[in-house]
């Protein structure tokens, strides 16, 4: 969905579109524009970040709703725009304007209702779903296009192919999103206050007796970011050293993932990874620890001891955790949770992925992840506003119609958008959905299961409710893969207080429901028909709502898959694996192929050593300034240590000063991800 | 190049940073100036409060200012209602915060905290609390925040229990850390009102020691709670010394009760010689000799002019007391400050007579491990095995695994004893020596207890790789003593205390000096070969000793030396068989 465009030279034709796409290209995108490419990001959808994207409830129920519509009735291609923008000795080369990346898409709601019909939203709720979704991605939109705005969509596009527009374009659209900004930062700073975990005691006892309705989730849908993609940060991983690097960590928080753990035999237990996590487990006796923790430290420089695993380099790791005189308990664990292998991984690789895992503790908590606050959705925005403060332009639901091939040198010269309008551009980067199966040398096969499910409470209650918790539930089957489960809590940002949201994903067999289905009665209590009581006695949090659907998996395809211009290049979706490494590693290989000489992602200079120009026009740089105001004002301000680092003296609240002796470290807190933290 | 963002140069930043800083120094320097003016005028208004804050939060270490500002405060609180100094200090509360955050190990700014809190008409000690743990949670191991901690807790009485699930938490989330497992160490004791502590629990010398109570089994159960937590630890990480620490604390060094262990006299010389079961400095203890019921005056001395503390002393009796040897005589000691005493009878016809608790009754070796029911040390000790198995070269198991076995059965384990005291010194060669001396030790012990069992007053430690000597005091009695074929460099001032000693045997070591051999009044036969005497005036303090009549001397330095052997003659004139 959506279309990078690059430019290398500035011709005079050159034009800049913008909108918001899938990780990858949004980092392209970013890396590009931040060296002084100019960059037209274009997306055929209304919201930002592609699969990539984070929904309310109330604008996913929209999505599900279009999604269904396009299903009964697939749109018919109109290829009458482009006619005559063609010239002389250029091809056409149509795009597709179908994304199937998504398929087997079921939704089934458990939670109790009066009236309505589960999966039907009131006309009301849909139609409020821009609003609703800007709502939820207020911070990040910062220098971004507001859909919202009646006229802003039309705006956009002509002033992407008004050249002379150029040059203010940023700044209108600063002076766009501050207005909505302003109108919610009281808003969401109220029902910040009341997802401040230490609010929650005094209300957590009335949630607790009240069951969660349908028109509950509805009410509080607003408080919903629910990701396409489930994914979390390795601490160490590609991703968080971007982020670092880039500076583009200024834009984002995060929380740590509490706990790692592990469904075996039907129950829920805790994974002991950390030295603490082994310290404090009540189900690992002495020597288990011993042993556990011997083993660790021996995979943490494991190729300095090649004797230890001389004879296991063409067997399985599982065969090498078996001679390693760890309990069956152990070898579970450290298969599964720890070096979360399946069951072919060979043994060294299977020390490499523990290795990764264990590098990655303790640098921002005991475990070795991060989630980012309001959901995965935000990262692809980070970059984009990134990409928008250096110049980059965004439009969405602006999509490309078809590409102008040279005929002569076989190059992509310009693209037509859906208006008819022609830009030219040296490079076109566009996601793999958009590429047509004629262009297409080989198919990828591949699907991701995904299952989003409301829940009533967490699959492992401890002392605190507000813990992120990855889930891993082996397979029954020796050979099929193992699921993952990641669990929010409301701290996260991405579901209402009292409820938590659990994101399933495996790599694809049958279906999302026929792979995910079983996983999800083991886990949960799923009622029979919507609103009946739960079982009395049962330990298993309730699901309130479950959603399944499949994504393509293209992560296997490179550029010889496609036929398609040299200049084209094709970014593949999300893989399957827990880290976003991969996304990362192709939106940096994939600039060094675009500009070889430039360096990727340098840091993004302080906005007080920014010069502004002296006629006054807020350059870009302006726009970093107000972004950082909306930070502070925005609600992660408010619990930002920074800001509670306001002199106290100022504070006439004793309490809140209390609160902000220090930066916060415990395992409630947010997590802001700095070079310091080096 | 069109597009990028223009950035300041370096030099251009570091210019602009340079003004900023010049300008804050102005700024600075002229309010320092105004509150010293302030301050020599004594003039304690809000004005002064307001520069002084100014100041302290850009540097919250000028101790001078604090001051300064606690004067003004005491001040104020003689002009101003209670409820204003409320206020007033509230926000004092509030500016050390920031303080703190400036420099979270400001003396100043803690102290200053701690004196605000004790001053506030109606303290928020929760919040002081919640703020100690937030500190905490940055810097586990910020002891200005550990003290301020603990002054609140003991301010606002927070139970002890809670306290206990403090370091719970703390250690919960990283067990390598001193300060918690302290802290624990201090509130263990607490936690029974009455209840001995493990550290403190004296030495059970008699069976029929009172029976202990209720609150006794309490401590002991949660001393199983303490060492499983402990255990856990050294388990996950058996290189953390915290931990091993800790666990040593446990298992508990006893004090050893204060009393006289032991009163010697001896007809020959009409000498006394007590031993004490600690260092005293007897003269200033208020020691009465009392013979046959009448106070003695005498004049106390320590066995060398070094000591002035020492666990033996000695008296000379009135010439004449109990010369006779046809005189039955009854000796007391009293030791009045500390309401103990010890009877020694001398009968008819006994030259030498004592009275003492022997080492093995007053299991004093055994209790450098308090005494905790035998089956949880055995159960210990199991655990270190265990743990042994897994890391057979972790010196820390090597070593608790010797205290567990020493305070269980010093002689059974022995053998083993001494294995893992080789293992020991091959894995830590840097602290070989102290392995060495810490085996000589235990060897020391178990020989007197060897000695004990078989009654003698002899005793042999050859060939066991001794390379210190200690619990002389407990070898007052002894009459020979072997130390052949061992490590000894000297013979330290302490050998002083062996009284009865009239023959040494300490061939083939590496002696050099003999200090101790001082004032020995029964040393007769002394052998020194193969050591490494050199100088004559090493031998110097045997001019004390009256009854030496044969010096082996053969094998060291000395002997060469021309002329030795009249030299010898002229130093030593009781010496009649010197071989050299």
């Amino acid at each position: 969905i959506s279309a990078v465009e690059d430019l290398t030279v500035a011709g005079d034709n050159a034009r800049r579109l913008g909108s918001f796409a899938g990780l990858t290209e949004s980092v392209l995108a970013a890396a590009c524009s931040r060296v002084g490419q100019k960059v037209l990001h274009l997306d055929r959808r209304n919201y930002y970040a592609g699969n990539w994207a984070s929904f309310t409830f109330n604008s996913l129920l929209s999505w599900i709703q279009e999604y269904k519509a396009q299903q009964e009735m697939p749109s018919t291609e109109s290829d009458q725009a482009w006619v005559g923008k063609i010239e002389e000795g250029e091809d056409m080369l149509p795009l597709s304007s179908v994304d199937s990346s998504i398929i087997n898409l079921e939704v089934f709601s458990y939670a109790s209702e009066e009236s309505e019909d589960e999966e039907v939203v009131t006309p009301s709720v849909a139609n409020s779903f821009p609003k609703d979704s800007e709502a939820a991605n207020e911070e990040p939109s910062g220098s971004s296009v507001e859909p919202q705005h009646s006229d802003s969509p039309g705006d956009r596009t002509q002033g992407a192919a008004e050249p002379p527009k150029q040059e203010t374009e940023p700044s209108e659209a600063c002076k766009n999103r501050q207005m909505p900004e302003t109108q919610q930062s009281n808003q969401s700073e109220e029902s910040d206050k009341q997802e401040q975990p230490i609010t929650r005691p005094a209300e957590a006892p009335i949630e607790l007796n009240k069951r969660i309705t349908y028109a509950k989730l509805l009410k509080e849908g607003r408080r919903f970011n629910i990701d396409l993609v489930s994914k979390l940060l390795y601490s160490r991983g590609s991703l968080v050293d971007l982020l670092i690097k880039s500076n583009v960590s200024r834009y984002a928080e995060f929380k740590n993932v509490n706990r790692i753990l592990i469904c075996r035999d039907g129950r829920v237990k805790q994974v002991p990874c950390s030295r603490a996590d082994v310290f404090g487990s009540k189900q690992l006796n002495v020597v288990e620890k011993r042993m556990l923790m011997k083993f660790l430290t021996f995979c943490l420089d494991f190729e300095q001891h090649p004797e230890e695993f001389q004879g296991f380099s063409e067997k399985p790791f599982w065969e090498f955790l078996k001679s390693q005189k760890l309990t069956e308990n152990l070898q579970h664990f450290v298969l599964h949770s720890i070096s979360m292998a399946d069951q072919e991984i060979l043994t060294e690789e299977g020390l490499k992925a523990t290795q990764h895992f264990l590098q990655c503790l303790g640098r921002y908590g005991n475990t070795p992840f991060l989630f980012p606050l309001y959901g995965l959705g935000e990262i692809p925005q980070c970059f984009c506003r990134m990409c928008a403060v250096f110049g980059g332009i965004y439009c969405l639901r602006h999509s490309v119609q078809c590409l102008v091939v040279d005929k002569e040198s076989g190059k992509c010269k310009a693209v037509i958008d859906t208006h008819g309008q022609r830009i030219s551009c040296n490079h076109f980067v566009v996601e793999d959905s958009y590429i047509r199966e004629e262009q297409r040398t080989k198919t990828s096969h591949r699907q991701i299961s995904r299952a989003v499910v409301i829940t009533d409470r967490s699959v492992l209650s401890y002392e605190s409710d507000q813990q992120i918790s990855l889930v891993t539930v082996p397979p029954l089957e020796f050979s099929s893969p193992a699921v993952r489960a990641v669990e929010l809590s409301s701290s996260s940002m991405t579901c209402m207080p009292g409820t938590y949201l659990v994101h399933l994903t495996c790599p694809a067999s049958g279906s999302a429901r026929e792979d995910l289905a079983p996983v999800i009665s083991n886990l949960f209590h799923v009622p029979n028909s919507s609103g009946e009581e739960p079982m009395q006695g049962t330990e298993k949090p309730l699901a309130l709502w479950v959603m399944y659907f499949n994504m393509r998996d293209t992560s296997g395809l490179d550029s010889s898959c496609y036929s398609l211009p040299s200049n084209v290049h094709v970014c593949t979706g999300p893989d399957a694996s827990l880290g976003c490494d991969y996304s990362i590693k192709l939106a940096e290989s994939m600039f060094n192929q675009l500009l070889p000489d430039e360096e990727f992602c340098p840091p993004a200079p302080n906005p007080e050593d920014i010069i502004y120009d002296g006629d006054g026009a807020p350059g870009e740089g302006a726009s970093f300034e107000e972004t950082n105001h909306a930070e502070r004002s925005g609600p992660e301000g408010e619990g930002q240590p920074q800001e509670n680092g306001q002199p106290s003296s100022e504070s006439s609240e004793p309490a809140e000063s209390t609160d902000s002796v220090a930066p916060e470290t415990n395992t409630e807190s947010k997590v802001q991800i700095s070079p310091t933290e080096e | 190049m069109h597009g990028r963002v223009k950035v300041k140069s370096t030099a251009q930043q570091e210019e602009e940073k340079r003004k900023e800083r010049e300008k804050k120094l102005k700024v600075y320097l002229s309010a320092r100036d105004a509150v010293f003016s302030k301050k020599s005028n004594g003039v304690l208004d809000e004005e002064a409060l307001q520069l002084t804050q100014q100041l302290l939060s850009s540097n919250p270490d000028f101790a001078t200012l604090w001051n300064f500002r606690r004067e003004i405060l005491l001040h104020l609180e003689t002009v101003k209602e209670e409820e204003e100094m409320q206020k007033l200090y509230e926000l004092e509360l509030l500016f050390t915060e920031s303080c703190l955050k400036v420099n979270p190990k400001s003396y100043g700014s803690w102290h200053h905290r701690g004196w605000v809190s004790s001053r506030l008409p109606r303290p928020d000690w929760p919040r002081e609390l919640s703020l100690c743990d937030r500190c905490l949670s940055v810097d586990e191991r910020n002891f200005h925040c550990w003290d301020y901690r603990r002054f609140v807790v003991k301010a606002s009485g927070v139970p002890v229990s809670q306290e206990l699930r403090f370091t719970d938490r703390l250690i919960g989330s990283n067990f390598s850390n001193y300060s918690s497992w302290h802290y624990r160490s201090t509130l263990l004791p607490l936690l029974q009102p009455g209840t001995p502590s493990p550290c403190r629990k004296p030495a059970h010398v008699s069976p029929t020691a009172s029976p202990q109570t209720h609150g006794h089994r309490v401590c002991e159960e949660q001393l199983l709670k303490e060492y499983e937590l402990v255990q856990n630890a050294f388990f996950t990480d058996p290189n953390d010394q915290s931990a091993w620490f800790y666990y040593r604390w446990l298992l508990g060094r006893a004090e050893r009760e204060e009393m006289i262990s032991c009163v010697y006299v001896s007809r020959e010389g009409e000498r006394v010689t007590v031993a004490f079961s600690k260092l005293v400095n007897a003269p200033a203890e208020g020691l009465v000799l009392v013979l046959d019921g009448q106070p003695q005056q005498v004049e106390w001395r320590s066995v060398h002019p070094l000591f002035r503390h020492s666990p033996v002393w000695l008296c000379e009796l009135p010439p004449g007391s109990i010369s006779d040897i046809n005189n039955e005589h009854n000796l007391t000691v009293h030791w009045t400050e500390k309401h103990t005493h010890r009877d020694c009878a001398l009968y008819t016809g006994r030259l030498e007579s004592w009275c003492r608790d022997s080492a093995t009754d007053q299991e004093l070796f055994r209790s450098e491990l308090s005494i905790e029911k035998t089956s949880v040390l055995q159960s210990e000790l199991q655990s270190c095995g265990q743990l042994l198995e897994l890391e057979p070269q972790n010196k820390w198991c090597l070593l608790t695994t010797i205290l567990l076995m020493r305070a269980l059965d010093p002689l059974g384990h022995e053998r083993e004893t001494l294995a893992h005291f080789q293992t020991l010194k091959e894995v830590d060669p840097m602290r070989s020596s102290y392995y060495s001396d810490l085996c000589s030790k235990f060897m020391i012990e178990n020989t007197i207890l060897k000695m004990e069992y078989a009654e003698v007053r002899v005793f042999s430690l050859s060939d066991k790789n001794l390379s210190t000597l200690c619990h002389l005091d407990q070898l007052l009695l002894v009459t020979h003593i072997n130390l052949s074929s061992n490590q000894l460099l000297k013979l330290p001032p302490q050998f002083a205390m062996l009284h009865c000693l009239k023959v040494l045997e300490a061939d083939n070591n590496a002696i050099e000096n003999l200090e101790g051999l001082y004032q020995l009044p029964k040393l007769e036969d002394v052998s020194l070969r193969n050591n490494h005497i050199s100088k004559l005036s090493t031998l110097e303090p045997l001019v004390s000793c009256p009854k030496l009549i044969r010096l082996d001397l053969r094998g060291n330095p000395i002997t060469k030396t021309a002329n030795i052997q009249a030299e010898l003659a002229q130093l030593l004139p009781s010496v009649t068989d010197l071989l050299i």
